[in-house]
């Protein structure tokens, strides 16, 4: 039993190494986040410098990098979370969703010459109708048969792209129009309206607390009336902002760069993906906190108790499935703009499984360490080049090292790892209960040995 | 439709054969699915490596041309207790480390699940950055000739009907051990009921070791019997053909053991005269549709198996 002792022991050790991180957070005062906030987001518009380069990938082009694979890795992880994470549903075909959002974008650009902004919000409602199509008769299904559905459509796309002349067969689908460049003004427009709807979504899930002080407590009701300041300086300032880049694009020249998105510069893709990654995990967080989300908990802890206690199982599975599909489909259209020319061979079965690997090494469910977990997937390998034959090794090695001692991942949400130490799950059965009674039944049986 | 009328004892032959490597292969995954209800997403790694096993025989061997008579017999026999060998081996290896400890724990099925992935994962890259990415030739041990002809098409070859045949005999093996064996009954009891089968006394470890082991060996003898038919292998080998097994085991009914057969049948069937219809490479595309079909419609399989348990 050493052996069991020693295995008990490290995953104590490793559970320990971030439980005061969560509660250091929680106890966190309303400025000090606000500090944490600020620096995050100067840190993340910095982040393209060369001197983060020189550091942090020294043998390629770290803005490159920082796009792809990093933002997109980011961006389909958390929509990955969706599924996997929120709603505890295995899906080992995601890729389909970022090929459809990456097609759709090849297809229109190409073929029928819409632009980026208007193919953007289409390749979203095709990915997210796909979603729909792919789960309205598979999410009947549970555990590992929808997994290996999905890993199946996930081929079936794939190799369906591969034999359609129409769009290019294994040669893909070349000259994607870029999108756009964005003119100074333009940009300080775009840039404030993303802020100003990030804020006021901020800001309205804020107001039921202030509303509903007896339930939510004092503490809480004082905490959201700062947030709720704060929130209002900064969508006053967005406003401004707005008014500003209408009223003078001189102003405007003078205070933002204008945006060329072309062949050379990577950065203002880099500053899409942020822009996408940032709206996506506003929603996400709304989404989590809302009925859908305790609906998606309720779902994953148990579904068949879910569904007893009158929450529509079948219903909710669909919107994870369907959601998670449109943030996969919004990944593959910013990442067609960039690359010019897409082939089938760019979305295979192995980066569903560096995406899953991701999402479950960050700690699923959880959006930071999703995002920890994507950004280590996608960068190790480049800060580490000349080991990438070894990557995947790694990671398979890592997946089960995870799920025998921190099945909960790097940076799990609290509910989530309580779920797994209490592991209730379909190994049950033949788990530790099983394991006490078999050591209380010394007859075994002994032919074989 | 042309293609279909023209092709279709070449097809029927041919879809046989693949059928057989298909069962074989889901064997392992029914095995394993019917005591743990684990899906052994690393079991075409299984595979691979016993391809492997055979390709490293017939290297020690300095095989490099065909063989007859005795010669044969004594390398094809060598080859497949080598592949069995090697993959029952893999396969218990794999269960201990990459299950067993989640099995202790009462781990979710999500987390055993993820467990198999990463461990299918590894062991495909120990084998690519051992052997290279690229296809690797397998010496041809038989001389291939045709036997006899069914219409205008169906040529019967003599590795075809070797790989059917010895998949079959090794099905009746099977079957035969799992029916009649001391340690068989021990596997039927946990599938049956793993609470149970342990107050009645039955090892539940050793009688997973023993489903490994034999979904291993299983897989082993396909890999042989493969590497007769197509003479090639390739870290990736398992993975495609992984998924159709696993697509053969739903198909007859996950958890059964003719099931797997039938299933495996079937599928090749299916693929075949839908190759011949479609063109080829449609095929995979074809198993797939197969399998979102079968688990949408009738989830318990031709044959069926109460699959109440493992849908829960």
């Amino acid at each position: 039993m050493s052996a069991e002792d020693a295995r008990a022991r490290a995953r104590a050790g490793l559970a320990g190494v971030n439980t005061g991180l969560g509660d250091l957070w929680a106890r966190l005062p309303g400025w000090g986040r606000l500090v944490v906030y600020l620096v995050l987001i100067v840190l993340v518009l910095l982040l393209p410098v060369d001197a983060f380069g020189a550091v942090m990938a020294p043998r390629s082009d770290w803005a490159s990098i920082l796009f792809y694979p990093i933002g997109v890795y980011i961006l389909l992880a958390i929509g990955l979370n969706v599924v996997v994470g929120q709603a505890g549903l295995l899906d080992l075909g995601y890729v389909a969703f970022f090929a459809i959002g990456g097609y759709g974008m090849a297809v229109l650009g190409t073929k029928f010459g819409w632009t980026f902004w208007e193919i953007f919000p289409t390749a979203i409602v095709l990915s997210a109708l796909a979603g729909l199509i792919l789960g309205a008769p598979t999410l009947r299904l549970r555990g590992d048969y929808l997994a290996i559905v999905t890993l199946g459509f996930g081929e079936i796309i794939r190799i369906t792209a591969n034999n359609t002349a129409y769009v290019g067969g294994p040669r893909g689908i070349s000259d994607i129009p870029h999108p756009p460049s964005l003119t100074a003004q333009q940009v300080m427009l775009v840039g404030s309206l993303a802020v100003l709807v990030i804020l006021v979504l901020v800001a309205l899930a804020t107001v039921p607390s202030l509303i509903d002080r007896q339930r939510v407590g004092e503490a809480v009701a004082a905490r959201s009336r700062t947030r709720l300041m704060i929130l209002a300086v900064g969508i006053l300032l967005a406003i401004a902002a707005i008014v500003v880049a209408l009223a003078s694009p001189a102003t405007a020249r003078a205070l933002v760069p204008s945006m060329k998105f072309g062949i050379i510069d990577p950065r203002p893709y880099y500053y899409l993906v942020v822009l996408f990654c940032v709206l996506v995990i506003v929603v996400v967080k709304r989404l989590e906190r809302s009925r859908v989300g305790r609906a998606w908990v309720a779902i994953r802890e148990d579904e068949d108790a879910a569904e007893l206690m009158g929450v529509p199982t079948f219903r909710f599975k669909l919107w994870s499935f369907v959601i998670g599909a449109s943030i996969g489909g919004a990944a593959g259209t910013v990442f067609a703009s960039k690359v010019i020319a897409i082939v089938p061979d760019n979305f295979p079965f192995i980066l569903s499984v560096l995406i899953l690997a991701a999402v479950v090494l960050g700690g699923s469910g959880n959006l930071p360490g999703v995002i920890l977990g994507a950004f280590l997937v996608a960068w190790l390998p480049e800060r580490f080049r000349g080991f990438e034959n070894y990557r995947v090794l790694v990671f398979g090695a890592a997946l089960v090292v995870m799920m025998i001692f921190r099945p909960e991942g790097l940076l799990p949400s609290r509910r989530r790892r309580a779920e797994f130490a209490e592991g209730s799950g379909g190994l049950g059965a033949l788990g530790a209960e099983v394991q006490d009674a078999a050591e209380a039944t010394p007859t075994t049986v002994e032919a074989g040995r | 439709m042309q293609g279909f009328l023209t092709q279709f004892w070449g097809s029927t032959i041919d879809g046989l054969t693949l059928g057989s490597i298909y069962a074989l292969i889901a064997l392992g995954y029914t095995l394993v699915y019917g005591v743990l209800r684990l899906i052994n997403f690393a079991h075409s790694e299984i595979f691979m490596i016993g391809t492997f096993a055979a390709l490293f025989t017939m290297q020690g061997l300095g095989i490099s041309g065909p063989q007859t008579g005795f010669a044969l017999v004594l390398v094809l026999v060598v080859g497949a207790l080598a592949a069995m060998a090697a993959s029952g081996g893999a396969a218990v290896l794999l269960e201990r480390i990459a299950y067993r400890p989640l099995r202790k724990r009462g781990a979710s099925r999500l987390a055993a699940l993820i467990s198999a992935i990463g461990a299918s994962l590894f062991l495909q890259e120990l084998f690519a950055v051992w052997r290279g990415r690229d296809f690797i030739p397998f010496p041809r041990v038989m001389e291939k000739s045709a036997l006899f002809e069914i219409g205008p098409t169906g040529v019967v070859r003599n590795d075809k009907l070797l790989v059917v045949v010895a998949a079959i005999v090794m099905m009746l093996v099977l079957e035969r051990f799992v029916n009649t064996t001391r340690l068989g009954r021990g596997v039927r009891a946990t599938a049956q009921d793993p609470e149970t089968a342990v107050l009645m006394g039955v090892n539940i470890d050793q009688v997973v070791m023993v489903t490994f082991l034999l979904g291993g060996a299983m897989a082993g003898i396909a890999a042989m019997l493969f590497e007769v038919y197509f003479e090639i292998t390739k870290f990736t080998i398992g993975f495609i053909l992984g998924i159709k097994a696993f697509t053969a085991a739903v198909l007859g009914g996950i958890g059964n053991l003719r099931g797997a057969l039938l299933g495996g049948l079937t599928l090749g069937l299916i693929e075949n005269y839908g190759a011949s219809i479609w063109g080829s490479q449609w095929k995979d595309v074809i198993a797939f549709v197969v399998l979102v079909l079968v688990l949408m419609f009738r989830p318990t399989g031709l044959l069926g198996e109460a699959l109440t348990r493992a849908r829960a």
